[in-house]
């Protein structure tokens, strides 16, 4: 546990070194005034927290501070930490009993899906599971070529489509490949879409209807990757996806960037999508289980 | 999922009925409304306070004028005032010794690399010779992506293996210089504004190079950040333009204020689709109606008023008021209708509740009716078309043949018509009051 958090810790160093101390400066010694509720409010809305999230926090921080005759700022860091902690759960543990167990990478486009899945397969892989990718991102010019160069890296076997190529027969050859050749996990990289372009959605539909006609059952798993500097929008990002190909978890690509990922909390709230794991670096080791106490630290920090 | 800021004005003022000036009571009450549509639009928290503190002083004693409501007037100077925030739309800077060089700077992710293809291909549109720079040896097959984009275009690529972006970036320069090249265009990795060794990176391009345009490209769906990184990127190189990509999205794009606000730099284009002509020009009056949750309104209309032939449109709109309006009539503005681009895009333009609306509807759907609505029409005679009374049981069989449909689909057509007919003649005795309300102003 120690451990995950200094990761966590690294991984955000570059971000909290931008905003130190913020928190500690606003929450001081004084009393609680109308000026601290605004402070809190920024502090909250800067983070993309939103402002419903941010109205009902406040809220809750509000009555709380009643309850419990809190005076001083200072001590309702304590309170919002564990206010906001309150709102996440922890990842569910990841349990792949289907073999192979099929997951399918979807999102907006630049949202790091590409990326997420190399380091998925080298932490996968790590952990004993034989991983196949399937490479159905075949619109994005070089968007295979990508995949490849990344499964060369990190030795890992792949199938791939021709640029312009049907994205679901890749999706249906890399399953029927997993079969054969018993992998454990298959991940099914496609290509970014706005959720908002009706056409597209439809052909994500159809990968996935796919990928279930290949193998009963599958996707068993559908992950949402979200950019972490994604304002207002990643709610109705993650509805329509949700809505389209069942997501059954969220991916926060770009932690590492100075955003805080406030839109998790919504996104939680309103869809209860679970966190599954945060993206912290480059390095294909830099993405981490999404640990709700080191995210709150960050928010806060 | 919101409504839009003029509904929740409305509502506010909604027992306001005197006319005159706003009191200070009834702007606080408003600008309540406005940081909140402001703030959910994703303009930074502290742009939003500045924002809102400059227009509650304009408002206070603004004469509301006839024609307004005090909701509509309190709108009317949040629009201008946000109009004025996001300036003007300005050109590239092709000014200078060629070849010019431009630089796209950004985040991963943010659609450098596309933009780059676009941008190329406007310019060569345009009559500029260009040659495209890999600058981003980093991720792995952005060279690649960048090269097939070149192909696809025919706009040669620069790229040498092993050679760093700035060295890269004076090699092109110097092959572009002697080539007659125009344009050059580099496109950067994708970075952090914090990450300091990339950053330096990008200054050491900036000192090999002349850059004639350092623009920034950032994804429309940006939060509260883009403040922090607008501000990184203009520390380390002189920015002189934005641009915002995957406007295609329902972000309403609040990230553009927040990012003029800081550094003041032009918003030179934004980014629309898939495709490699997808870049636009901005315009400040329809960024601003999106960032309220107006709906692109004007773009609707303007949209119409390109693929309309003027004259004819007027023609139609004199016959539709007069109630004589034939099924002839009915399709040609189908066929009007259908030249203003796929159905799905332009319900995607309507504002607010109607845009929610329009999302339900497949556009194939859409499309797929109005092809049989034009088939319908366009296999019945002449005279029918003039004179849809007389078409009896048989006329309706033989149409339903000819269109390849049901008598059922004829008929529905026709129940369709008169509605509308019945519809243009109420019109026409209201003398169209209330129908503005349709677009949400």
């Amino acid at each position: 546990m120690a451990n995950i958090f200094t990761q966590w810790k690294e991984g955000l160093a570059r971000t909290s070194k931008a905003a130190f101390g913020q928190i500690a400066t606003l929450l001081g010694a004084t009393e609680i005034s109308d000026e601290t509720w605004d402070d809190l409010e920024a502090i909250m809305i800067q983070a993309d927290l939103g402002v419903d999230t941010t109205q009902d926090m406040l809220f809750a921080l509000d009555e709380r501070t009643r309850r419990e005759g809190i005076i001083f700022a200072k001590d309702l860091r304590a309170a919002l930490k564990d206010e906001l902690r309150r709102r996440l759960d922890s990842p569910p543990p990841l349990v792949f009993s289907q073999k192979p167990t099929v997951i399918l990478i979807v999102g907006v486009n630049g949202s790091g899906k590409t990326t997420t899945i190399a380091k998925l397969g080298k932490r996968f892989t790590r952990q004993g599971y034989s991983v196949l990718l399937g490479a159905a991102d075949t619109f994005r010019a070089a968007a295979v070529e990508q995949l490849e160069t990344w499964a060369g890296r990190l030795n890992l076997p792949v199938i791939s489509g021709q640029m312009g190529g049907d994205s679901a027969a890749v999706a249906f050859d890399s399953v029927q490949a997993a079969i054969t050749r018993k992998t454990d996990i298959l991940l099914i990289d496609t290509a970014g879409r706005l959720h908002t372009r009706f056409n597209l959605m439809e052909e994500l539909k159809k990968v996935h209807r796919v990928v279930g006609k290949a193998l009963p059952g599958a996707p068993h798993q559908v992950w949402l990757v979200m950019d972490a500097t994604t304002g207002q929008n990643a709610l109705q990002q993650a509805r329509a996806f949700k809505e389209a190909v069942k997501v059954t978890g969220v991916i926060l690509a770009k932690l590492d960037s100075s955003a805080r990922g406030g839109m998790a909390f919504a996104i939680q709230k309103e869809l209860g999508l679970p966190i599954l794991f945060a993206g912290l670096g480059e390095k294909p080791d830099d993405l981490q289980p999404f640990d709700p106490d080191g995210f709150v630290a960050g928010v806060l920090e | 999922m919101f409504e839009n800021l003029t509904e929740r004005l409305e509502n506010v003022f909604k027992e306001l009925r005197r006319r005159g000036k706003l009191s200070e009571v009834d702007v606080d009450v408003a600008m309540r409304e406005v940081r909140l549509a402001l703030l959910e639009a994703d303009v930074n928290y502290a742009v939003v306070k500045d924002f809102v503190a400059r227009v509650r002083q304009r408002s206070i004693g603004a004469e509301v004028s006839k024609a307004l409501n005090p909701g509509q007037q309190v709108i009317k100077i949040v629009h201008e005032e946000l109009i004025a925030t996001l300036g003007q739309p300005d050109r590239l800077n092709l000014a200078g010794p060629k070849p010019r060089v431009l630089m796209l700077v950004g985040l991963q992710g943010a659609g450098k690399t596309t933009a780059a293809g676009k941008i190329g291909r406007l310019l060569r549109k345009q009559g500029e010779r260009v040659m495209l720079v890999a600058c981003d040896p980093y991720r792995p097959a952005a060279v690649k992506q960048l090269q097939t984009l070149g192909d696809k275009l025919d706009i040669p690529v620069a790229y040498e293996q092993g050679v760093p972006p700035p060295e890269m970036a004076w090699r092109a320069f110097d092959k572009a210089q002697k080539g007659g090249y125009s344009v050059l265009i580099l496109d950067t990795a994708g970075r952090s504004q914090l990450d300091d060794a990339l950053m330096k990176e990008l200054k050491a391009i900036a000192s090999r190079v002349q850059v004639a345009d350092t623009l920034l490209v950032v994804d429309s769906m940006i939060g509260q950040e883009a403040v922090n990184i607008a501000k990184g990127f203009r520390d380390s190189v002189s920015l002189s333009g934005l641009i915002l990509t995957k406007m295609d999205g329902d972000s309403r794009g609040g990230a553009a204020i927040s990012i003029r606000s800081v550094t003041g730099v032009p918003i030179k284009f934004l980014a629309t689709g898939e495709g490699l002509d997808a870049i636009e020009i901005y315009d400040p009056a329809r960024l601003a109606s999106r960032i309220l949750g107006m709906g692109d309104v004007i773009g609707l209309i303007e949209k119409a008023e390109t693929a309309f032939d003027q004259k004819e449109a007027e023609k139609q709109a004199q016959k539709l008021m007069s109630g004589d309006f034939s099924l002839q009539d009915f399709a040609d503005q189908l066929r009007q209708l259908r030249k203003m681009g796929p159905l799905g895009q332009l319900l995607e333009m309507l504002p607010g509740q109607l845009g929610q609306m329009a999302k339900s509807v497949s556009p194939q759907e859409a499309e797929q009716q109005l092809k049989l609505t034009e088939a319908i029409i366009n296999s019945m005679t002449a005279e029918e078309r003039r004179r849809p009374d007389i078409l009896n049981a048989s006329r309706r069989r033989r149409i339903a043949r000819g269109s390849g449909t049901d008598v059922q689909d004829v008929n529905r057509l026709m129940k369709q018509f008169r509605e509308m007919q019945k519809m243009m003649k109420t019109i026409k005795k209201t003398g169209g009051r209330g129908l503005p309300r349709l677009f949400g102003m």
